[in-house]
């Protein structure tokens, strides 16, 4: 063995992915000349900019930003042409944004700087020869050997040298990591003399990559004067930085990976960036205007070549150009009156639309992070928003994506019965089952029997034994109640008595529920696990004996595999090998016989929604063990495909088991998780539940969901539909696909949606992985679209789809699928766990839950609610206000601005085409910065145009808002028409008031700056007005803000015009706006006009929404369209009807 | 080993982990408040027919009087325009048209006759009319500077840039520079009644009260203070070219020369559109028996010396006189008639759809 190691040390020794560290003292091998490799030190640097290139940097990436771009260019157009506006009037606000962004970011760098500042000097012992040395962090060099004490934080990726305990074990937390709080085990490397300061060794490790939880790696220990000795390094051995050391005194370890190799930092990226649908419609609304804008300038070049061409009208003798104009080239000037028109028009554009459309999204989030409903009492915590994007999409979901357990489940494990041999024991929590057996008929035999007391023991024994948990040892200060609990624990075998709850749950600790659950299941039935000491796993039993386990070999639990298993040695020198996992993995490693027995109750739970778990056991013979051993050490050894090699052994190992029973644990269902469902789902929304559970439990907890109905016909498209003896599997594929499609989507009368008739057949679809990836997979090219179509077609008509056995990477191939197909929908996954990250990451809206398994899904999600109900407020309510309060921010801009310009472009015609702005220079900069923006900021974010109780109560209103409906071309090309009706009515109606200029009962005279502010006043008004008129919900915000913006307007155009400017080259709104108000004329023609301007819009709102009562009044709408809220039965009950319903299914 | 990785769920390595900086995750109950909550007391108005049916019928009812009050105000205001450009052969000052040259110092005068109809009893305004005349030119509107206008001393001296080409004369900085000022309207236009006894009464022309009070008193400001030696003031600056005399000669009167001349103020505040008209000179009623101008026939005598035949432009004297809202302009009656009665009708129309549907039923369903 060592001759192959050798070879393998000899053959990788050069290999570029692998990185070799020394420890200690040189190698004794002389023959190598020893070069010291370089490393990059254990410097953090998450920061971005420094104090030195921040400013370039900052301003590169903000300025590519198509829209930060364009305004650049347009200030450098009007820096550089003669233009009509003065640089200020564009470059005022883009400086605005400019700056606040900036600001903000280099805040939050330098929130960066200090934490990384904090990190890289945080003082750490360091042992070098002998001495203990005080370091800074960022000092480390890979090959320190590192100190590390209780509760501090690893300061880089360290080899477990040395541990204080006894053991060779130390714990830690990756709160911070991943999010996973509870206490994790890592090893030493075996055979480390204590002295770490003799230690000599290389270490060989892979280089840094991502991955947390996999690591490869070998260690060559030189001892003086012998061979050296070989240990593999696994995952178990590396502490990552960023962990926390708990339950330990003080480590000892070797730095392989520092700084920004760690797999901390390496992991530590930005996700990418989601883009709303209102954002595409915003960028093509851009366009359409960018458009206007050009075709306005070209428009107005072109007539004033055609206009100047005339004698006389160019250089008139009362206008004569500067000579400098008159030797310019006429193509470059005519290049230059392009650009100026443009810059004259460019307002049309509004760099404030991006700001309060930034502004609205982030404080419109806040209201998320706000609500109460979403608080939980039991976790202590509300939703939480990681990006805020996406709010408006939460009103545009058209497909759900939900995971089970966790999500619709609590993931809250409960021991519900298991059953040995055949026999079912039912647990009962009453106290006149003391001895904690009851055994209930089980289907085989009616008569009350039980299975052999040693069968029973060996089972209870397995459950004990065949498991990752640990016990939590007790701190130093709760040392006394901890030894309380050991002493219940220990009471608990004299007097039969049940352990209370609470102390139960401080007893155990592991990642998965599932197995606390069993344990404590074990427990009812008088096996307690007291805890693995020195890989001695003690139990007590039935008998208050506390037996002893060598544990030899941990199977780890993967999801390909979906078994675990151990390896223990008994006292009396037996060999065992402990087996649980799910039924689909250990039935064909058993013998048959013995699979009939369990089948039934396994099946039977899991229709019954219960998670059901084998359990197999066998003894292995010294010599099965001993190459057993050999196999998985030598795998464990492997630098490369050490996976592979190690689940290969694994198969062997588990082989030629026996059966011995079943376990069923009840994941109930979440709070309101039916009431939820039917709401999405009278929202017109689609449900999909992807687990990776199995069908039966998956389908009952649908029924339980109530996403399948009692009258749904179930399509199943599973392995057990396509096992058909006569056909071959994908023959009989095609047939199911066709037979369902023509079910589901021809029948249906054409033109009728599937969702919207609720009186036609409902049809529920179900799918397995592996049917799956037949249909995505298929082998021939030409049927793989065609399925995958028939696929699509026959979903999208389903009320509820099932896809059961899903890997992580199967529900985001799903995701995507369905955001890629026809009409590209809109999705939203919802999850808990670590294998609903990759479809969070996929789906348009990621939505994480607090749940029990991490903070992994939390983390990754664009939003985090803490549990599944709340999903409905999220979506219903706060989506839906989201959707309509931005799209009306959107189409009010563009509305505004068209209106806003288009006198400017008219104004045009009558000036020349000399690009003479129609409004004074502090109007065209104010406009969108201080007249106009407030009020659709404030509606923006208080809007309800309808109540958020009606929202909720009558799920069919989001189906009014489905589809981007306020955002299309329909909608936009009414607000663009009414804006250009708007920009007609000002311009003209002051137009022709101007026919005779005096308007003064002294017969003096306007000009035109009076005319450009009679326009503008009309133009502040309407605008303002319209959106009162749209306001549906007025807030003493609304009313302040509104009105405060008419009254501010007008008070800054007194003050403007009140006094001579010193700062301005010229006077030219000196009083024009009092001696506008003077003139009895201007008032009648602005009242008129902003009449005249709102009389369609008032007249459209009347009509759509004629004599409707208000909203608040109406009550809730039992319309056709709407979900029956079929009356409320409990989830037990519906659970129970699954059965009957079973009969739907087709086969 | 890497302990506890047994788990009934499937899990992947798909992990992400925020690097320091990390969001801290907030474990307070959010605030109980109306705000937060979304929850702040709302007015939530819905406009129907019902309600929207009253304030139809009452901008009708309000409009519709103004209007034709407005109308009929318009239309009893009297107006007179005479064109006298000149560019027809027939017309009296087609002669000084031709003939025109900026040099000539012997100035051409032409006399226009024409009758009064009607006496017109209130004050009398005279305005002079231009047409395509782009005062709204940007190179035109640009073309001043202000604060010499206000009096600035450096800017006297130094006009600013915005004035080129008319900011310097042989060196000289031109006061008042730019093209506004160097266009100034020149003409002289006076009126004579022709009584029907053959003797032809000047009419008293009153040139101040045309210009903005506020343009007059804190716009414009002659240079150096109160000084009244106008020459001193202005010494070093040259006139604008186009005119025959400086600017410290427009006008006898202290309070009416230099930059506060009213024809200079009224010149300087340019119009919106290339047809437009400015104040003149009023003829102020005297006699509350008598009308200001009564019938009978006047003539106008113009001394001609304004070109506007290089550019097409129209020259227009006009008589008006003025109601409350102005000059005449018939078009804010007529908007308020037609506005005020659409509103009417639209009330009827929703009063008809409110009468046949409104009791009916709520889902009554009509779609704009």
């Amino acid at each position: 063995m060592l001759r192959r190691l050798n070879r393998l040390l000899g053959g990788d020794e050069r290999r570029v992915d692998s990185r070799t560290i020394y420890v200690g003292r040189q190698p004794g091998s002389t023959n190598e000349a020893f070069i010291p490799p370089k490393f990059c030190d254990n410097r953090i640097v998450s920061s971005k900019y420094t104090v030195w290139n921040f400013l370039p940097k900052n301003l590169f990436e903000q300025f590519r930003r198509i829209a930060n771009f364009y305004f650049l260019i347009i200030f450098l157009v009007q820096v550089i042409v003669d233009t009509p506006t003065s640089p200020v009037t564009s470059g005022l606000p883009l400086f605005f944004v400019i700056t606040v962004t900036a600001i903000k970011q280099g805040y939050e760098d330098w929130l960066r700087h200090k934490a990384d500042y904090e990190v890289n000097k945080y003082r750490v012992t360091v042992l070098e020869d002998g001495r203990r040395i005080s370091k800074e962090s960022e000092k480390i060099k890979v090959g320190d050997v590192v100190e590390v004490v209780e509760d501090e934080t690893f300061p880089c990726d360290l080899i477990l040298l040395q541990s204080s305990r006894d053991d060779g074990t130390c714990f830690v937390t990756t709160a911070s990591l991943d999010g996973e709080s509870n206490h994790k085990t890592h090893y030493t490397v075996p055979d480390i003399e204590k002295d770490l300061e003799m230690l000599c060794a290389t270490i060989e490790c892979e280089q840094p990559q991502p991955d947390l939880y996999k690591f490869v790696g070998r260690m060559q220990i030189y001892r003086n004067n012998q061979e050296s000795v070989v240990r593999s390094l696994g995952p178990e051995n590396l502490l990552l930085k960023g962990a926390t050391l708990k339950n330990t005194k003080k480590i000892c370890g070797v730095a392989v990976y520092t700084g920004m190799e760690t797999k901390m930092a390496l992991n530590y990226q930005g996700k990418s960036q989601k883009r709303s649908a209102v954002e595409k419609s915003i960028n093509a609304f851009l366009l359409v205007y960018l458009c206007i804008l050009l075709s306005k300038a070209l428009v107005c070049t072109t007539l004033k070549y055609v206009w100047q061409s005339k004698p006389g009208q160019d250089e008139p003798w009362y206008n004569e150009k500067t000579p400098r104009e008159k030797e310019t080239n006429l193509y470059l000037k005519m290049f230059t009156d392009f650009l100026s028109f443009m810059v004259l028009f460019n307002f049309i554009i509004p760099v404030s639309m991006y700001v309060t459309v930034e502004m609205q999204k982030f404080l419109g989030s806040l209201f998320i992070t706000w609500d109460k409903d979403f608080f939980d009492p039991e976790i202590k915590e509300g939703a939480l928003v990681n990006t805020s994007d996406l709010n408006e999409e939460l009103g545009q979901v058209e497909y759900v994506f939900t995971d089970k357990t966790g999500t619709l489940t609590q993931n809250n494990m409960e021991f519900i019965e298991c059953c040995i041999d055949g026999f079912q024991y039912t647990y009962r929590d009453t106290a006149s089952e003391l001895d904690g057996f009851c055994v209930t008929d089980g289907p085989v035999s009616k008569l009350p029997q039980k299975a052999s007391t040693e069968r029973e023991e060996l089972f209870l024994r397995a459950l004990c034994l065949c498991h990752t948990v640990q016990v939590k040892e007790p701190t130093e200060q709760d040392q006394g109640q901890g030894g309380g609990l050991l002493d219940q624990v220990d009471g608990l075998g004299v007097d039969g008595e049940v352990l209370q709850p609470p102390q139960e749950e401080k007893g155990f600790i592991a990642s998965s529920p599932d197995e606390i659950a069993l344990v404590k299941g074990a427990v009812r039935y008088g096996f307690t696990f007291l805890g693995l000491e020195n890989k001695v796993m003690k139990i007590l039993n039935r008998n208050k004996d506390v037996e002893m386990y060598e544990l030899l070999h941990v199977l780890n639990f993967d999801p390909v595999r979906r078994r675990m298993s151990v390896i223990v040695r008994s006292r009396s020198g037996d060999t065992l090998l402990f087996c649980k996992g799910a039924d689909a993995s250990i039935f064909p490693r058993v013998r048959q016989e013995e699979v009939e027995r369990i089948r039934m109750h396994v099946d039977r739970n899991a229709k019954e929604g219960y998670r059901t778990l084998c359990v197999a056991y066998k003894y292995l013979s010294a010599e099965e063990y001993a190459q057993a051993d050999a196999g998985l050490r030598e795998a464990r050894l492997a630098l490369q495909d050490r996976e592979e090699k190690l689940m290969a052994v694994y198969n062997q190992v588990e082989t030629g088991m026996s059966l011995i029973g079943a376990t069923a644990v009840e994941d109930r269902l979440q709070e309101e998780a039916a009431e939820t469902m039917e709401s999405l789902q009278g929202a017109g929304i689609k449900i999909w539940v992807l687990t990776g559970d199995k069908m039966e439990t998956a389908k009952s907890t649908c029924y339980a969901c109530r996403l399948f109905q009692r009258n749904t016909e179930l399509l199943e498209l599973t392995v057990r539909t396509l096992e058909d003896g006569r056909m071959r599997r994908e023959a009989r594929l095609h047939e199911l696909l066709i037979e369902y499609h023509k079910k589901a989507v021809q029948d249906v009368p054409p033109g009728v949606t599937r969702s919207w008739c609720s009186d036609s057949q409902d049809y529920g679809f179900i799918i397995d992985g592996a049917s799956l990836s037949m249909v995505l997979n298929c082998s021939h090219e030409s049927n793989s679209s065609l399925y995958k179509n028939l696929f699509l077609q026959i979903c999208q008509n389903c009320t509820a789809v099932l896809c059961c056995r899903m890997a992580p990477l199967q529900k985001a191939q799903i995701v995507k699928m369905v955001k890629n197909s026809k009409g590209s929908p809109i999705t939203l996954s919802i999850g808990d766990g670590a294998n609903d990250v990759s479809m969070i990451l996929e789906a348009h809206v990621g939505i994480g839950i607090k749940g029990k398994e991490g903070r992994q899904a939390v983390r990754n999600s664009d939003y985090a609610i803490p549990k599944l109900k709340h999903l409905k407020k999220l979506l219903l309510a706060h989506g839906h206000l989201y959707y309509v309060r931005i799209a009306h921010l959107v189409q009010y801009f563009f509305y505004k601005n068209l209106c806003f310009i288009l006198p400017q472009f008219l104004y045009q015609f009558f000036c020349g085409y000399s690009q003479q702005p129609l409004y004074d220079a502090a109007y065209l900069t104010m406009y969108n910065i201080c007249f106009t923006s407030m009020p659709i900021l404030a509606y923006s974010l208080l809007e309800q145009h309808i109540c958020i109780d009606v929202l909720l109560e009558n799920a069919t209103l989001y189906r009014a808002i489905a589809k981007n409906a306020m955002l299309r071309w329909g909608p936009f090309i009414k607000w663009t028409l009414q804006g250009v009706f708007h920009g007609l009515v000002f311009f003209f109606g002051v137009r022709y008031l101007f026919s005779n200029p005096a308007l003064q009962n002294n017969g003096q005279v306007f000009g035109n700056w009076s005319y450009g502010t009679i326009v503008f006043t009309v133009l502040v008004f309407t605008v303002t007005l319209k959106l009162a008129l749209d306001t549906r919900h007025w807030t003493w915000l609304n009313h302040f803000v509104i009105w405060g913006s008419l009254a501010f307007y007008v008070v800054f155009s007194f003050f403007w015009g009140g006094i001579i400017w010193p700062f301005l080259s010229q006077q030219r709104l000196c009083s024009v706006f009092a001696k506008m108000l003077s003139s009895l004329s201007v008032w009648l023609v602005i009242i008129l006009l902003i009449l005249l301007s709102l009389l369609p819009e008032i007249l459209l709102v009347v009509f759509r929404n004629p004599f409707a009562p208000r909203p608040r009044q109406r009550k809730p709408v039992q319309s056709s369209v709407g979900v029956l809220q079929s009356p409320r039965s409990s989830s037990r009950h519906l659970l129970m009807r699954t059965f009957s319903d079973e009969s739907n299914t087709v086969f | 080993m890497m302990a506890s990785s047994y788990n009934a769920k499937d899990e992947d390595g798909n992990i992400t982990v925020s690097g320091p900086g990390g969001g801290a995750l907030r474990s307070k109950k959010p605030e109980n408040t109306a705000f937060k909550q979304q929850r702040l007391p709302a007015w939530q108005p819905i406009l129907t027919a019902g309600t929207v049916l009253p304030a139809f019928f009452g901008i009708g009812l309000f409009f519709i009087p103004i209007g034709i009050g407005l109308y009929v105000t318009s239309n009893n205001i009297k107006e007179l325009e005479i064109d006298y450009t000149g560019s027809d052969m027939s017309s009296p000052c087609f002669n000084c048209s031709q003939s025109f040259s900026w040099n000539s110092t012997k100035p051409c005068t032409c006399t226009i006759p024409f009758h009064l109809d009607q006496p017109y009893d209130s004050n009398v305004f005279m305005y002079y009319g231009l047409s395509n005349f782009y005062q709204n030119h940007r190179r035109y509107v640009k073309s001043r500077d202000d604060s010499q206008l206000n009096g600035d001393s450096g800017s006297l001296m130094k006009p600013s840039k915005e004035c080129e080409p008319y900011a310097y004369f042989e060196k000289k900085p031109i006061a008042p520079c730019g093209a506004i000022a160097n266009s100034m309207f020149n003409d002289t236009l006076e009126l004579f009644y022709n009584n029907p006894n053959g003797t032809k009464v000047k009419i008293p022309l009153t040139s101040t009260g045309i210009a903005w009070w506020t343009d007059k008193h804190v716009k414009f400001r002659n240079p150096g203070g109160s000084n009244p030696n106008f020459t001193a003031v202005f010494q070093g600056t040259a006139k604008p070219v186009n005119w025959r005399r400086p600017v410290y000669e427009l006008d006898s009167d202290p309070e009416n020369n230099g930059f506060i001349n009213e024809d200079f103020i009224v010149w300087m505040r340019t119009a919106a559109l290339p047809t437009f008209r400015k104040l003149y000179r009023i003829i102020q009623k005297k006699d509350d028996l008598l009308p200001t101008l009564p019938r009978g026939s006047y003539t106008l005598e113009v001394v001609y010396n304004y070109p506007v035949r290089s550019f097409e432009g129209r020259k227009r004297m006009i008589l008006s006189t003025i109601s409350w809202m102005g000059g005449k302009n018939p078009f804010l009656g007529i908007a308020y008639i037609t506005v005020g009665s659409v509103c009417f009708f639209l009330g009827v129309i929703l009063l008809i759809i409110h009468h046949k549907y409104g009791n009916r039923s709520n889902s009554a369903d009509i779609s704009s």
